[in-house]
């Protein structure tokens, strides 16, 4: 293969192509097919895939949601059927405790009142939180900040509102800085925000007064109780390896039984994510091997075409051999011509694959069309790169027995006069 | 020039073996103006391709010039001595279709590995020897058959050869043509070419200062 750069050669491979363009054009079209369904099908696992990762949006995925709920076995004295609720206190024995345990944002919900501001008022739900749940749920805060350490040490009577909130209360006017009112208590605004996605369920986003804990507690008498709260795994550590160390924690601080599967609630996002993780590695394997299979089908088909041609031309090869050919060059003309019509067609059928994705795309996101599960479908660069070098590898698997085909004819045989 | 001794050929098939040159003993001096002759299956054309180098032979020896071809030339050899010793005229001509009567003529420079431009411009010149010339752009099947072997011939000659081996190149021309041919020929062996031919008519044969006339794979007279 010393001469693959040599231009005489491409001239003379050109000047064979190009003077059998029906040959050359049956030769390509399995290989243009097969690499085209690869782009195609992997592009469109891709905008499945995104479509059902957007509906996580940007929240951390590394998270688990604890609440109570009523034992179902007596332990320690106590009957069964008792509802042990969470507290404030919990958090930093849990912390203490569990290791692997990163971040914890609580939330205690009291209901929905009136929230007034001037003559504007509205219903709203009221939530009791601390700092970190911005981080978790991946909320945007549009204007001013979100509930600070000092505003949960001090107790301090501050809100940050909803985008919907802050939209009926406060209209044009600014809202940070401005005061309403929660059951006749006075709050100063800090902050507006929005969730990350606005979605249906996630309205209550919109539609929520958020002020610290440990005001909610002085000001609404609620205790220090929560009604769930949202713990993060540090960053190399499972949720699945902290949840029963959690759970068996607050069991032990509660006096559950530890056999009971009531009494302490849990949700893995984690094992929820990589669940859907899997299924689309799934899909994905799959796609590759329809897609893979499709193109050996088209490499398949190229060296047959090819093994056919070399038929045909058996002729010429004699006539090229006569004048002085060498096998050598016989293999590296059949095989640069297979290498060349495999990439070439290949190169055409990313193309076009590319192009109908990214129109697709560009179609869906010009005209705002928001389909379930169906998002910005896409074809990575990886696989462009990898295709292309399978197509090279594949030309030359494709060309290697025509050519040694080639090499072997007997010029005498070959040129025999009938 | 050329020199065979006692060569042998057989040809196998399934459990029969044809004994096609029975014992050849051939001198062709340098130069030479030759003809061979002898019935159909006598076995003109594969002595031809032994001395072609396109077929091997299984007794004997052969020498072209003081080369000794035999067995232990590798393919690669083989192709080099083809290329730039021998040029081969066929009865049918084969021409590549797909190419003009000039890129068919400068084809052997291609595997000479001589520049494009230096193949097109000397193809050209052997092209206008033939009276071709003109006829560079055209390809073989617009073409007569007596121009289709002049452009063979032309290509034979391109890279120079010692020796022209023609097998049967008048065999599919009218009578007319064939001399025309056969002038061309003349004109070659008298640049000192030693020109072999291989045909079935007397006419021909006496155009020629040699004629070796085979039976039955066996040198007869
Ligand atoms: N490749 C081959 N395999 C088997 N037998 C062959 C082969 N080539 C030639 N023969 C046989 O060898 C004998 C001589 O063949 P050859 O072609 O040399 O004859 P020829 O003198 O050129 O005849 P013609 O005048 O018809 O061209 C014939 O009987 C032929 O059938
Ligand atoms: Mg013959």
């Amino acid at each position: 293969m010393s001469g693959l750069f040599e231009r005489d050669k491409w001239q003379e491979i050109f000047a064979t192509i190009s003077k059998n363009k029906l040959r050359t054009f049956l030769t390509a079209l399995g290989v243009f097919w097969g690499i085209f369904m690869l782009v195609f099908l992997l592009g469109m696992g891709k905008g499945l895939e995104n479509g059902v990762y957007k509906d996580f949006g940007a929240r951390a995925k590394n998270i688990m949601y604890v609440w109570s709920s009523r034992t179902t076995l007596p332990y320690k004295g106590y009957k069964a059927g008792r509802m042990v609720p969470l507290e404030l206190a919990d958090l930093e024995i849990l912390k203490e405790k569990v290791i692997e345990l990163d971040k914890i944002a609580p939330r205690n919900e009291i209901g929905e009142h009136p929230v007034v501001h001037g003559i504007a008022s509205g219903d709203y739900t009221i939530r009791g939180e601390l700092t970190d749940m911005p981080l978790i749920e991946a909320f945007n805060i549009t204007s001013g900040r979100y509930i600070n350490h000092s505003d949960v040490a001090d107790a301090r009577k501050v809100c940050v509102i909803g985008e919907t909130v802050r939209d009926v209360l406060f209209g044009e006017e600014t809202a940070v800085g401005s005061h309403l009112t929660v059951r006749g208590v006075d709050f100063k605004v800090v902050g507006v925000y929005e969730p990350g996605q606005i979605k249906e369920w996630t309205r209550e986003d919109m539609e929520s007064v958020v002020i610290p804990l440990t005001t909610m507690s002085r000001a609404f008498g609620t205790g220090e109780y929560i009604d769930y709260m949202v713990c993060a795994a540090k960053p190399g550590y499972a949720v699945a390896q902290m949840e029963p160390k959690i759970r068996e924690v607050l069991k032990n601080l509660k006096s559950i039984h530890p056999d009971d599967s009531s009494g302490i609630g849990g949700f893995n996002l984690e094992e929820e994510f990589q669940q859907i993780q899997g299924l689309f590695f799934g899909i994905k394997g799959f796609l590759w091997f329809v897609g893979i299979g499709t193109l050996v089908a088209g490499i398949i088909g190229v060296s047959n075409i090819m093994l056919i041609i070399v038929k045909e031309r058996t002729k010429e090869i004699g006539i090229r051999k006569a004048l002085g050919a060498t096998p050598n060059s016989i293999i590296s003309m059949i095989l640069t011509e297979s290498v060349f019509i495999t990439a070439i067609s290949g190169f055409l059928g990313m193309a076009l694959g590319t192009f109908i994705i990214g129109g697709l795309s560009y179609l869906l996101i010009s005209n705002n069309i928001e389909t379930e599960n169906f998002y910005n479908p896409q074809v990575n660069p990886i696989v462009g790169i990898t295709a292309t070098i399978i197509l090279v590898i594949a030309g030359l698997l494709a060309g290697l027995i025509p050519a040694l085909q080639a090499s072997k004819v007997n010029p005498v045989v070959a040129l025999k006069d009938e | 020039m050329i020199r065979l001794k006692n060569i042998n050929k057989s040809y196998t098939m399934g459990a029969n073996k044809l004994h096609v040159l029975k014992g050849l003993d051939i001198n062709i001096d340098e130069g030479a103006f030759v003809s061979i002759m002898g019935s159909s299956g006598s076995g003109k054309s594969t002595l031809l391709n032994i001395l072609g180098i396109l077929d091997d032979y299984d007794e004997g020896e052969y020498w072209l010039g003081d080369q000794l071809i035999d067995k232990s030339l590798s393919e690669k050899q083989a192709a080099f001595f083809r290329n730039q010793h021998i040029g081969f005229v066929f009865q049918s001509f084969n021409l590549l279709n797909f190419k003009t009567a000039q890129e068919n003529v400068a084809l052997p420079l291609y595997y000479q590995k001589v520049p494009r431009k230096e193949r097109a411009a000397r193809a050209l010149e052997y092209l206008d020897m033939v009276g071709l010339a003109d006829w560079a752009g055209h390809y073989p099947n617009q073409m007569s058959g007596g121009q289709q072997q002049r452009v063979a011939i032309s290509r034979a000659l391109i890279s120079n050869p010692q020796v022209i081996l023609a097998d049967e190149p008048t065999g599919a021309l009218d009578s007319k043509t064939s001399h025309e041919v056969m002038e061309i020929f003349k004109k070659v062996n008298g640049q000192g070419i030693t020109t072999i031919i291989v045909t079935h008519e007397d006419d021909i044969a006496e155009l020629t200062n040699q004629v070796i006339r085979l039976k039955d794979g066996q040198i007869e007279n």
